[in-house]
């Protein structure tokens, strides 16, 4: 069974969008695809060419434009920089196209990440990793637990803040807050150990944690279309280098 | 619901103590109970009823050759004649479960993002197979009456929804050993109620061994056929019947802090100031959201917080009490109307909204006793903890020391001044965190249930001292569940409709003078 309720209250996320209902392996099997192509070659053509067909994909990714910005500014952040430093200290006899290449080979290489990030439940991804890629159901399902307890955490930190502030605690200048602010941290690790504690002896006493094979309420089952969704991204990958190879300025790191 | 056979349990000369410890956490108990007995047990913080209980579910591991385990264990814990921690394993093998074990914390106790998944986890570790899993989870969830789907995310639950999948998942198992340690003690009442129905009505059905470890015996007498007292190293120490507990054997129950269904706790109303003080805090319109992408959590709050007075905020989980309590102290901003100060609570500068206050200044004039003590203790003795906020607000080191032990005195901490507050019983920490904020002497205290969990002797003195506060002209906001409180103490209560999550109240809430 898909359940989606995880997903279903997400504004700007239809988990319900072709590739966002993909098996969460397809998903991560075409973003790795994406990164294994451009991180062979720094050019504009390759790099662009692949960003381009990622964008004309991305109505069927099930993200609206607001989702998308909210999500993966933060990659702007990082790779608009990462080409400007480039353009300025880099060896290349074209430091604006290095420059250029960079920024678009980073941004080409997160977006697939990050829809695989927002279109996929925790809860089917640990199944999937657990169920078809084999790893080890403990190490998968308690990661999967931990999770639940951030949210609780993300409570208690609030508490905890408006708690000391309470007592008189916080404001002032810079070294008293950071005195509170590692004093916060300190109560939240205690509260966090309690916690997992807790949960830790929920999880044994209904028979976790032991060597023995268990079963899967939830059986991950790849289905036609996720072959579907790997093929366009070998073929997206494909063409994008093949354009570059046949411009002649596809230039790869072993040259 | 088909169940595992009722367990039988036997202790001989049992004893458990964790690596982590010089003492033992249980030595020398001797224990029978029969397959279908419940049995209540009882027994002052630290003497061993929670390890008994993990003992029991087979969780402690005493390690096996090199394997050094998390423990040392003597004598002998058994199931159905069978060692508790092999009979753990071998009814994961055999994929039926033979106990259930549920805790006392809800947030801590959820496994998965989903309901349906949370309970049927233990399923899928015992091996059932998945044809079998999903119609035992539905009639889990039937069995205590959850009001949700399969796929409700877990994280929109209460507290009292929560401990109810909980229970759920054990249920699923069909244990034939209930452990329920403390499973209401952090609900409200109609969550305890409710669950303790729920645990009655499975018991009924299929005649499951049960152990309870709870502090709120009434809730439990009519189940229960036995009582047992456990002391500190000293195995049991009582052992007898509901009705004696009750009647001729009130001594035992007097020594063991708990509350008695014949204990009343509405004593006489504390004596207050003859004349209403002026107005302290008044709130317009008032809305309050926990955080910015929050839901409002309440709304269309006028109200005024007058010196002299005691104002209860009453309402079932979810009304957004504690919301409202929080915006009145100055710890969250308004998301609509205002909360101002009267002239009469100083406000610093020229800023009459509480929550744009340097924390310096809140503290000398509002003081906030969460709910949990723990949030608000940050030094590492009784003592210290008292001197923060006098500290805080510049005063004087003599005029620190003088009311600090002025403090230790009024609120029988003396003999703790050196204690970390982190290891003092839930009792002392309550008297603790209350004692900090009059340490500051403020004009308004706001107190966010703080009888809940407490027995009759700290709730006696609790009510003695916000009268005291209230007589000397304080103004006071008291969050609560518990209606004897109220009487006890209200001057004014404001009762809050619960919210239609999660969109936004409807309801105007009503002032009732």
């Amino acid at each position: 069974m898909t359940a989606l309720a995880w997903l279903d209250g997400t504004p700007g996320v239809n988990p319900r969008a072709p590739i966002a209902r993909a098996h969460p392996v397809a998903k991560l099997a075409a973003a790795l695809l994406f990164s294994l192509g451009l991180v062979l070659s720094v050019d504009v053509v390759s790099a662009g060419l692949c960003l381009a067909l990622e964008l004309v994909a991305l109505p069927w990714c099930g993200l609206s434009p607001g989702a998308l910005w909210h999500r993966a500014w933060v990659v702007l952040v990082a790779a608009v920089p990462a080409g400007v430093a480039t353009a300025l200290f880099g060896a290349s006899d074209t430091p604006m196209e290095s420059g250029l290449a960079i920024t678009l080979r980073v941004m080409a290489i997160a977006l697939p990440g990050v829809v695989l990030l927002a279109t996929t439940d925790p809860t089917d991804l640990a199944d999937a990793l657990a169920q078809k890629l084999r790893l080890p159901a403990r190490f998968v399902l308690s990661a999967l637990a931990a999770m639940r307890l951030f949210g609780v955490l993300a409570e208690e930190w609030s508490a905890l803040t408006m708690a000391r502030r309470a007592r008189g605690i916080g404001g002032g200048g810079p070294v008293s807050r950071l005195r509170d602010l590692a004093g916060r941290l300190f109560a939240l690790l205690v509260l966090a150990i309690r916690r997992g504690a807790v949960l830790a002896t929920t999880m044994e006493s209904r028979g976790f944690g032991t060597d023995r094979p268990r079963t899967w309420a939830r059986p991950s089952r790849y289905r036609l279309a996720d072959a579907v969704l790997v093929l366009v991204a070998v073929m997206m990958v494909v063409v994008s280098v093949g354009v570059a190879v046949r411009l002649g300025t596809w230039n790869p790191l072993w040259r | 619901m088909v169940a595992g056979q009722p367990v039988a349990v036997v202790a001989r000369g049992w004893g458990w103590r964790y690596a982590t410890r010089h003492a033992w956490a249980v030595r020398g108990l001797d224990l029978d109970v029969a397959a279908g007995e419940r049995v209540l047990l009882l027994g002052a913080s630290g003497s061993g009823k929670s390890t008994l209980l993990a003992g029991l579910a087979g969780l402690l591991d005493r390690g096996t050759g090199a394997d050094a385990g998390t423990g040392e264990e003597e004598g002998r814990l058994l199931l159905d004649g069978v060692p508790a921690r092999a009979a753990r394993n071998g009814a994961i093998a055999s994929g039926q479960a033979r106990t259930g074990l549920l805790l006392q914390d809800p947030l801590s106790q959820t496994v998965s993002a989903r309901c349906g998944d949370d309970v049927a986890f233990g399923l899928e570790n015992h091996a059932v197979p998945p044809t079998e899993i999903w119609p035992r989870v539905e009639a889990a969830l039937q069995g205590v009456g959850f009001p949700y789907g399969l796929r409700h995310p877990t994280s929109r639950l209460s507290g009292g929804e929560r401990q109810r999948l909980a229970l759920a998942g054990v249920l699923a198992l069909r244990p034939g050993l209930l452990l329920l340690d403390e499973p209401t003690s952090m609900l409200d009442p109609d969550g305890a109620r409710l669950l303790r129905e729920q645990v009655d009505r499975v018991v009924a059905a299929t005649g499951a061994t049960c152990l309870i470890v709870e502090h709120r015996i009434d809730l439990w007498t009519d189940l229960i056929d036995r009582v047992v007292v456990l002391g500190a190293g000293a195995g049991v120490v009582a052992d007898t019947s509901p009705a004696a507990l009750l009647g001729e054997d009130a001594q035992v129950s007097a020594g063991l802090g708990i509350w008695l269904p014949t204990v009343s706790g509405a004593s006489a109303r504390p004596p207050r100031a003859t004349e209403d003080g002026p107005v302290l805090l008044a709130a317009r319109d008032l809305a309050v959201r926990r955080a910015p992408a929050a839901p409002v959590a309440v709304q269309g709050i006028d109200l005024e917080v007058i010196g002299g007075r005691t104002l209860c905020v009453v309402g079932p989980n979810g009304s957004g009490k504690t919301s409202l309590a929080l915006a009145l102290a100055g710890l969250l901003a308004p998301s609509a109307g205002s909360v101002r100060a009267g002239a009469a609570l100083d406000p610093p500068g020229h800023r009459a909204e509480p929550h744009r206050w340097h924390a310096r200044d809140l503290v000398r004039r509002i003081g906030t006793v969460f709910q949990e003590p723990q949030h608000q203790f940050v030094a590492s003795t009784c003592a210290d903890e008292l001197a923060v906020g006098p500290r805080r607000i510049g005063l004087a080191e003599a005029e620190v020391q003088a009311r600090v032990s002025e403090l230790l005195g009024r609120l029988r901490l003396a003999h703790l001044a050196r204690a970390n507050p982190f290891t003092l019983s839930g009792g002392e920490q309550r008297r603790l965190s209350v004692a900090t904020v009059l340490a500051t002497r403020p004009r308004v205290i706001v107190v966010d249930e703080p009888t809940f969990g407490q027995d009759p002797g700290t709730w006696a003195e609790l009510v003695d001292l916000l009268g005291q506060e209230r007589a000397s002209g304080c103004g006071i906001v008291a969050v609560t569940h518990d209606e004897t409180l109220v009487q006890a103490l209200a001057d004014d209560v404001l009762r809050l409709g619960r919210a239609a999550r999660p969109d936004p109240v409807s309801e105007r809430a009503v002032i009732v003078r």
